[in-house]
């Protein structure tokens, strides 16, 4: 039904977009100069972070897919290249967030490396593969071409090495740029570029200890020829003497104990940072042997560390969607705070009622409460109250299940371990919300809730008495209540068993209450059983063979008689309960049904031939109310209606779902994604853009000076005649503008401006030869571009006459060197202002 | 970077008697002193003025001890027959008592001289009492009436004769010298007036009427009988408020606390229990034989028990003071004063107060477990006093290290001494279903690790050996458990009407024993 119901609606103005909380520990975050700014790729775009404050500022927007590397111009500290797998390397000013070109590759980018001694080079990371089994990976330089176009295709490659690790922290410059070494399995390559000669040398796969040596990781001091690479078994080499074949030695620090992840030299290098699953941070001093301090506990194993260009500060970014910044004193000043999706999210997606934050489990034995709204990490609440060890293949207490009541006073939680060895032990936890300390507090801790592990559970939804009923594998259902227990008289306000319910000895698989908590529903495989909460009586069976029953909602407000549920047989069924009846059942494979909390909509995500689509319906009618084609090409098995802040008044009868609440859901690639229509978007961009017009004019004296002379001149201009006055007017504005927008450190020196401020303030005395001189500026702007730097004669005429004609008894005679310098910073300052005045009109 | 978590240390439930206030302030009496009399101890009452005396009727004599004294001070012993009911006047200096052979004797504390005697009762007078203005007496007898003497003249000014069996309780109001209560063994409890001649108000008890009591305010009544404590309200014409059956013997004796607003019953049943204003139990001393008679200091210093065996059993309450005193002189350190500067400075308000960071304090088995000394944290555990008092310490510690896949390393390589300690320490609580499942996996590593060299050593083997039994034991006693859980399911089952709604949930402890089984 629903499938030919599709085809009659057609595409609306419904987006399926990426919204927050993508990953921020891809790749090696940078550090700029000045150590103000921290930078690091998170899925398509760059974000720029405050060092000091660990907020984030704005990012750098325009990569289509993955940016798969970041690194700061070599020439110029203020600009940054970004590559991407979408085959573009762009070159930002990331202070302003503005794009300065765009070089086309081609083909998808990898990683991207640069050197100071090579300029006007990039180094890429390229597959080679066209067969997808043995993907090879090659290094390849390519020369930016120099012209002034926005986009710039980047031909020209040329392969350094044809066979190296897909990892890129396997690949580094050495010092001063004379080298590169990339280690790839087990063999070390050294390439020196001046003797364009390779160098290997070849590690066993295991010792006589049973060491394993693959490299995972190298690094190369920028002061001293000395390559330090990472292994599999935890161990550092550093290598020395490496430009010959033979007289090559190297020497050992072993301190991790599982893999070393990533390594970095400060800048002297006289330091070397190595990290690994353990989440510690350990320096080892160079020249020192084995000396080192370590900073353990960072949480999270860290992945990649990088330090600031005058060594005063290190980045540390961890598995669990974190960077943490360390200040000189080896001291934690500073957390970056992502979204944690990590592999996998074992709970629901969840909405605190309280903060209206997504809550899901985040770094080991946490819940993460994220606020959707400022794209920012909340709080973690501590589950599992344990420390958690940082190593490899140890089985330790995860979250599993989190559920909150209706108002938002009590969370569930379950912990568990052991699922795979035989062991298993799980924690059922009540928490309780305190209102002094504004979190929750463990109330509950129940250490045998049930024989066997906990599947699903849910609170009852009415307002005045909260009840807690959990199913579980050793095929009981059990209702949990604050204080009935009896027995051990203890106080009133902790949980205990209420009841114990089970059905023929099926084993449950899900529960849920009826928005009035006046029914339970609990399905045993293939049988829904219907239950009233106060006298625990069983009111009805229903079932639909063939197929267990896989998902459960009530419908709500005017559709509450009706109670809908998938099965594993492709088979969407909605049953009435005054009727005991199936109402409809449609063909549909689901493998997710979430239920709106405001509305009587439900969303049903389905997967078939290889995508997910998306239907919205309500229970009372089995024709759907919008649907949504390949949605995502995987499947979705997690999926959360988000109250909105305000009603939105949605135009379109199909957007109309959308009003309350926005359907957010999370992909098997951990992707958060939502649903926004077209009107959201655009008010999300005029308000962007008031923001930016707002931001841009920052109130100086300087400014509040002219602005009056400006409202003055507009006070007296608007009563005589507007149409006058109006292109002077302009020019005036566009000019101060253009100045006002260029950041000053772009800007050239204030003595060289100075002549030209003057002169576009000063109001010229006649309209026509305005005119002609801002249309010879237009032409000589063009000309600019298309000449090339040889032929300087005519334009140093024109240049003459232009000067000449403005500001003659001003500017005194200058040098054809001079000039020529002064035309050059005019030059490139010019692409920048023409583009910002484009970008705001 | 975060700080290190210390292994959290699970606590049980207590399973058992609730810890309120109540029960703290009951329990804050010292051991019961015991002085043995020459018979039963019918009746205790304690004089209304400081310091507090207390008479105790016992066989032919009436005792009287002072608050600290475990000799009497006073002794009458004038009786030639048992001796009942020693109670004193308001001012407590006289003192009255009724005996078997029917005669009232009057006494003066100071001169231990019997000051009147009131004849007229046929039989045995077993309960007497001052009415409120101190000049004239109460009592009732088994001769069925209840007369109201002069203690000027000594003449019998009323007889009421309206009871058809014994009279046992008599209780004067405190705030009309003309009421009094009777409690007989027909069943009933009679309110007196005196001016009208009458009684003027009759409750039903439903047991014979073992005692009564007046409430200060004079609105309520207790009255004890059978195994019955009921509360009857005299503003409302007599109703019964309450009836509490919390002794499963007969209620003999009852008493108030003024203090602390509570009410004590004693019973044959060998029980005192305390209730609260709401007429709940908070707690409950228990005596060695059945009681008779009960009395609480006006300032529920001294709780004083007679029982049948002869014995009067008074607590005294621990004095505080001189705890804290001691505590007090303790903490405050050496007597000399030196480097006082500064140290008396306090904040003021608008101070900013910089904090010093807290050091985190750590256990010893945190502090080696956070370095990863894995065998030293489960020695520490293993402590000889840890492991008898706080046998939870180790298990967690066990746990942890199983956690952490670290177990097997921390339980190797121990010597016979240490490795003794490991298997007591398993001998001791492998059966407690709270630690048997972590136990049984260090039993199993245990086993597999020293395999080879458990001959060596005999005391390991015996060891062993002891731990084999107990297995054997327990396993038993599980299989039992289960026959019995079987038993009742069935019991269960052909109780419930309905089989398929839900059956009942299993005892927990048999849950528990089914755990371990499997």
């Amino acid at each position: 039904m629903f499938r030919e119901a599709k085809n009659m609606v057609e595409r609306s103005d419904i987006r399926v977009v990426r919204c927050g909380g993508s990953k921020i520990n891809f790749r090696p975050p940078i550090i700029s100069n000045d150590s103000r700014f921290v930078l690091c790729v998170s899925g398509d775009s760059v974000k720029v972070y405050s060092t000091r404050t660990e907020e984030w500022l704005h990012s750098l927007q325009g990569h289509t897919k993955q940016v798969t590397g970041i690194a700061f111009n070599p020439a110029n500290h203020l600009q940054v290249y970004s590559c991407s797998a979408d085959g573009t390397v762009k070159l930002w000013d990331f202070i302003d967030g503005i794009l300065i070109k765009t070089f086309i590759i081609g083909s998808p980018l990898f990683a991207l490396y640069v050197s100071k001694e090579h300029e006007g080079v990039i180094f890429l990371h390229l597959s080679k593969g066209t067969h997808h089994k043995n993907e090879c990976f090659q290094l390849v330089s390519t020369h930016l071409p120099k012209s002034a176009d926005q986009e710039v295709e980047a031909k020209e490659l040329s392969v350094v090495s044809s066979h190296i690790s897909p990892n890129p922290s396997c690949t580094a410059f050495g010092r001063g740029g004379e080298y590169i070494a990339f280690a790839r399995k087990l063999q070390l390559d050294v390439y020196f570029f001046r003797k364009q000669k390779t160098y290997s040398f070849y590690l066993k796969a295991t010792d006589k200890k049973g060491a394993k040596n693959a490299f995972t990781c190298i690094a190369c001091n920028p002061t001293d020829d000395c390559i330090a690479t990472g292994h599999e078994d935890g161990k550092i080499r550093l290598w020395r003497n490496f430009n010959h074949k033979k007289e090559y030695t190297y020497s050992t620090l072993h301190w991790h104990h599982n893999a070393v992840n990533t390594l970095c030299f400060t800048p002297e290098g006289t330091n070397l940072l190595s990290g690994g699953i353990e989440s510690v941070l350990v320096q080892w001093q160079c020249g020192a042997g084995s000396k080192k301090d370590v900073l353990p506990r960072l949480g999270g194993s860290i992945l990649h560390v990088s330090a600031s260009p005058d060594g005063q500060l290190f980045c540390v970014s961890h598995s669990d969607n974190k960077i943490t910044v360390i200040e000189d004193g080896f001291k934690v000043s500073g957390l970056i705070q992502g979204l944690v999706t990590g592999d996998t999210v074992l709970t629901d997606l969840m909405i605190d009622p309280r903060s209206k934050a997504l809550v899901l489990n985040g770094k080991p034995g946490h819940l993460q409460f994220y606020s959707l709204l400022r794209d920012k990490h909340l709080y973690n609440l501590d589950i599992v109250q344990q420390e958690y060890i940082y190593e490899a293949g140890l089985d330790q207490f995860e979250v599993v299940k989190a559920v909150f009541d209706v108002k938002g006073s009590w969370l569930a939680t379950v912990e568990e371990r052991g699922r795979e060895s035989s062991d298993l032990e799980f924690f059922l936890k009540l928490w309780a919300f305190d209102e002094t300390t504004q979190s929750f507090v463990l109330n509950t801790s129940i250490s045998a809730a049930h024989t066997d592990r906990i599947i699903s559970m849910c609170f009852s939804s009415s307002e005045e008495t909260t009840m807690l009923v959990t199913t579980a594998e050793d095929s009981q259902f059990k209702a949990w209540c604050q204080g009935a227990d009896a027995d051990t008289q203890q106080d009133q306000n902790f949980w205990s068993c209420d009841f114990v319910g089970s059905y023929h000895n099926l084993k449950p698989t899900n529960c849920t209450f009826s928005a009035d908590s006046s029914l339970l529903a609990v399905s045993f495989q293939e049988v829904v059983t219907v239950w009233s909460p106060d006298t625990w009586e069983l009111l009805t069976t229903l079932c639909q063979p063939p197929g267990q029953i896989r998902d459960l909602c009530f419908g709500r407000l005017s559709c509450s008689k009706y109670l809908l549920g998938t099965t594993t047989k492709n088979l969407l069924c909605c049953w009435n309960l005054l009727t005991c009846a199936l109402e409809w059942s449609t063909s549909l494979e689901v493998s997710k049904l979430q239920a709106d909390p405001l509305s009587e909509n439900v969303a049903a995500f389905s997967y078939q031939s290889k995508h997910t689509d998306l239907f919205v319906f309500k229970p009372s009618e089995p024709l759907p109310l919008f649907t949504h084609e390949k949605v995502c090409s995987e499947k979705v098995h997690r999926a959360i209606f988000v109250p909105r802040e305000e009603l939105l008044n949605g135009c379109d009868e199909r957007c109309q779902w959308l009003n309350g609440s926005q359907l957010y859901f999370l992909t098997q690639n951990m992707d958060l994604m939502t649903f926004s229509m077209a009107t959201e978007e655009d008010r999300m961009l005029s308000s962007s853009k008031r923001l930016v017009i707002d931001d841009s004019i920052a109130v100086t004296p300087f400014y509040l000076l002219l602005g009056k002379h400006r409202q003055q001149q507009q006070k007296l201009n608007t009563p005589s005649h507007p149409a006058a006055d109006k292109p002077q007017q302009k020019q005036s504005s566009v000019s101060i503008k253009q100045l006002l927008h260029t950041p000053a450190h772009v800007l050239p020196a204030a003595s060289v401006l100075c002549s030209m401020f003057v002169n576009s303030l000063l109001i010229s005395n006649t309209g026509v030869r305005e005119e002609m001189e801002s249309s010879e500026q237009e032409m000589d702007s063009e000309k600019e571009e298309e000449d090339s730097e040889g032929e300087m004669e005519t334009r140093d005429s024109q240049q003459d006459l232009r000067a000449q004609g403005s500001v003659d008894e001003v500017t005194p005679k200058l040098s054809k060197a001079q000039e020529r310098e002064l035309k050059r910073v005019r030059k490139t300052d010019f692409s920048w202002m023409t583009g910002l005045i484009v970008s705001k009109p | 970077m975060a700080s290190f978590k210390p292994t959290r240390i699970q606590t049980y439930p207590k399973l058992g008697e609730k810890v309120t206030e109540d029960t703290l302030y009951w329990k804050s009496y010292k051991p019961a002193l015991q002085i043995k009399e020459f018979g039963a101890v019918t009746k205790i009452e304690f004089s209304s003025l400081p310091p507090h005396n207390y008479a105790v009727t016992a066989s032919t004599r009436i005792h009287v001890y002072g608050p600290h004294s475990q000799e009497p001070t006073r002794s009458f012993t004038r009786f030639r027959d048992t001796a009942y009911g020693g109670s004193f006047r308001g001012d407590g200096k006289l003192l009255v008592a009724g005996s078997e052979d029917g005669i009232i004797r009057l006494f003066d504390i100071k001169s231990l001289g019997a000051l009147r005697q009131f004849t007229g009762h046929s039989k045995a007078v077993h309960a007497t009492s001052f009415l409120s203005d101190g000049f004239r007496v109460v009592s009732g007898s088994d001769d069925l009436s209840c007369r109201v003497w002069d203690v000027a003249s000594s003449v019998e000014l009323s007889s009421f004769t309206e009871h058809t069996d014994y009279i046992r309780a008599v209780a004067p109001s405190k705030l009309n010298p003309d009421l009094f209560v009777t409690g007989s063994y027909d069943h009933t409890v009679k309110v007196f007036d005196v001016r009208t001649g009458s009684s003027v108000m009759t409750m039903q008890h439903g047991h014979p009427v073992e005692c009564v009591l007046l409430y200060p305010s004079d609105a309520l009544l207790v009255s004890t009988g059978g195994r019955y404590v009921k509360i009857w309200d005299l503003l409302k014409g007599g109703q019964q408020l309450v009836s509490l059956k919390n002794h499963h013997k007969t209620v003999t004796c009852a008493c108030l606390s003024s203090t602390s607003n509570k009410l004590l019953t004693g019973s044959l049943d060998r029980h005192v229990k305390v209730y609260n204003s709401s007429y709940k139990v908070v707690h409950n001393f228990d005596c060695a034989a059945s009681i008779l008679s009960l009395a609480i200091a006006p300032n529920d210093s001294i709780v004083a028990v007679g029982m049948t065996n002869g014995v009067l059993s008074v607590r005294h309450k621990k004095q505080k003071e001189e705890k804290e005193m001691l505590t007090d002189r303790r903490r405050r350190g050496p007597a000399y004063r030196v480097n006082v500067k500064g140290k008396n400075f306090g904040p003021k308000q608008y101070d900013f107060l910089v904090n010093k960071p807290a050091k985190q304090h750590l256990q010893k088995h945190d502090k080696q477990l956070k370095s990863f000394e894995v065998s030293k944290a489960l020695d520490s555990a293993l402590e000889a006093w840890k492991r008898s008092s706080k046998p939870e310490v180790a298990v967690v510690v066990m746990m942890e290290l199983n956690r952490r896949g670290t177990l097997k390393n921390a339980l190797a390589g121990r010597d016979e001494a240490s490795l003794a300690r490991i298997l007591d320490f398993l001998l001791k609580y492998i059966t407690d279903p709270r630690f048997s499942r972590p136990l049984l996996t260090v039993g199993d590593i245990v086993l597999d690790l020293y395999q080879q060299v458990i001959p060596q050593s005999p005391v390991v083997e015996r060891l062993l050996q002891r731990l084999l039994e107990l297995l054997g034991r327990e396993a038993e006693l599980q299989q039992e458990f289960l026959q019995v859980l079987g038993i009742l399911d069935t019991l269960f089952a052909s109780l419930n009407l309905r089989k398929d709604v839900a059956t009942l949930a299993a005892p927990p402890v048999a849950q528990g024993s089914q755990l371990q089984a499997a």
